[in-house]
């Protein structure tokens, strides 16, 4: 350490070589996470890095390093510490959140009722079948019904609503008519 | 790139930085440059200050010259652990030592307040001139604690907050041992009160801006 402090790069290597694993047991002996264990090691050769100067010769070099790696590592678990109360690891929430997007049996469920909303139509009579596919399927409007088909507007009302009538009734209460 | 592989780089990139340093000196060593620092500051003072008269206060009563003694023992034991815990290995108990003076400081201005035969030699402290006081404290404190800083952050300080706030400390005792020199007045509760706000608010200037400069500059 010596030789480091006076610029020899070999001896400097050397020392942070060493360093490596000292650090790298200490900071697994506090109870820093295995996959953390690397991130403080490097900090703490950073931080000798730094504190190059602060070493005396005259002292033991290994009570310094082990300083050094409790501060960096209390760092570490401080940040750990931060970052578990703001986010959850909660793998079965994902398994049982309910997709937002209807599923195929939703769309099953959804052609079933539209066939027999069809067949049902269909049995309606003729005027109003037509009343109910013109103002009900086809949005149009009143006016618009009457001059397609020729009756008048009151008699389109009457035909759509007791088509309306009959369709829930067929349907059944619960149905979507 | 494998952990063991950016630890190499990352050795790699240090060997490379690497510069001769020399070695700091002693803690014992560096709070004496800065307590001559003080002392030319105090010696200023000392010109326009009324020597005599100081004098005469500081033995008129045990609690005048308890507080100060009380704060310059504080000054320099909290500089001294200041320096102490900036170096990685020392103990952090070095923080605890100026503690008791602290306290003999606080005690012996409180008692000062609480005397009730007036202090022979003082003269009665005009309104308002509390504010003076806390104006000089700041205004002395700043540029102690900015060089003290300055020479805490050419070590590696490992507990930053501690580190500062004893900085804080070391440079609130100092400033109010050199005002005291120009303070003609016996202590009052109001006086205490503003004393003691100015030391507080040095100390958590400190505190809060310490940290940020011993951060290093730029990291290899």
């Amino acid at each position: 350490m010596r030789s480091a402090q006076a610029g020899d790069r070999a001896a400097y290597q050397a020392v942070l070589r060493a360093s490596v694993p000292v650090a790298a047991a200490a900071a697994r002996r506090m109870g820093v996470p295995p996959d953390v264990v690397d991130d403080v090691v490097q900090e703490v050769l950073l931080t000798v890095h730094r504190a190059l100067a602060t070493y005396d010769p005259a002292r033991p070099f290994l009570p310094w390093l082990r300083a050094i790696t409790v501060r960096r590592a209390i760092d570490a678990l401080r940040r750990g510490g931060r970052s578990r109360a703001r986010e959850v690891h909660d793998p079965d929430a994902y398994l049982n959140h309910a997709e937002e997007t209807p599923d195929m049996y939703d769309a099953a469920e959804k052609l079933r009722e539209a066939d027999r909303l069809k067949a049902a139509i269909a049995t309606l009579p003729p005027r109003q079948r037509e009343a109910i596919e013109i103002i009900g399927l086809r949005e149009h409007t009143l006016e618009q019904a009457a001059g397609q088909t020729g009756s008048t507007k009151g008699a389109l009302k009457v035909n759509f609503f007791r088509a309306l009538q009959s369709l829930r009734t067929r349907m059944g209460s619960d149905g979507d008519v | 790139m494998s952990d063991t592989a950016s630890q190499e780089a990352l050795i790699g990139r240090l060997c490379g930085a690497l510069r001769p340093v020399r070695v700091l000196p002693a803690p014992w060593k560096r709070t004496a440059l800065w307590v001559v620092v003080v002392l030319a500051a105090a010696l200023l003072l000392a010109r326009v200050a009324d020597l005599p008269s100081y004098l005469a206060r500081l033995t008129a009563a045990p609690d005048m010259w308890l507080s100060q003694a009380g704060a310059a023992a504080t000054a320099v034991l909290a500089a001294w652990a200041a320096f102490q815990t900036s170096i990685p290995g020392r103990p952090a108990r070095a923080a605890l030592l100026p503690l008791a003076p602290a306290l003999v400081w606080v005690g012996a201005s409180t008692a000062g307040c609480l005397r009730l035969t007036p202090l022979a030699g003082a003269v009665p402290e005009p309104p308002m001139h509390a504010l003076e006081c806390l104006k000089f404290l700041l205004l002395v404190s700043v540029p102690l604690v900015s060089l003290l800083t300055w020479r805490l952050a050419c070590a590696c300080p490992l507990r930053p907050g501690l580190t500062a706030l004893l900085a804080g400390l070391a440079s609130a005792g100092a400033a109010s041992c050199l005002l005291s020199l120009i303070h003609p007045f016996d202590a009052t509760a109001e006086d205490l009160l503003v004393h003691l706000a100015a030391v507080l608010a040095i100390i958590a200037l400190s505190r809060a801006a310490g940290p940020r400069m011993f951060k290093p500059r730029r990291r290899p």
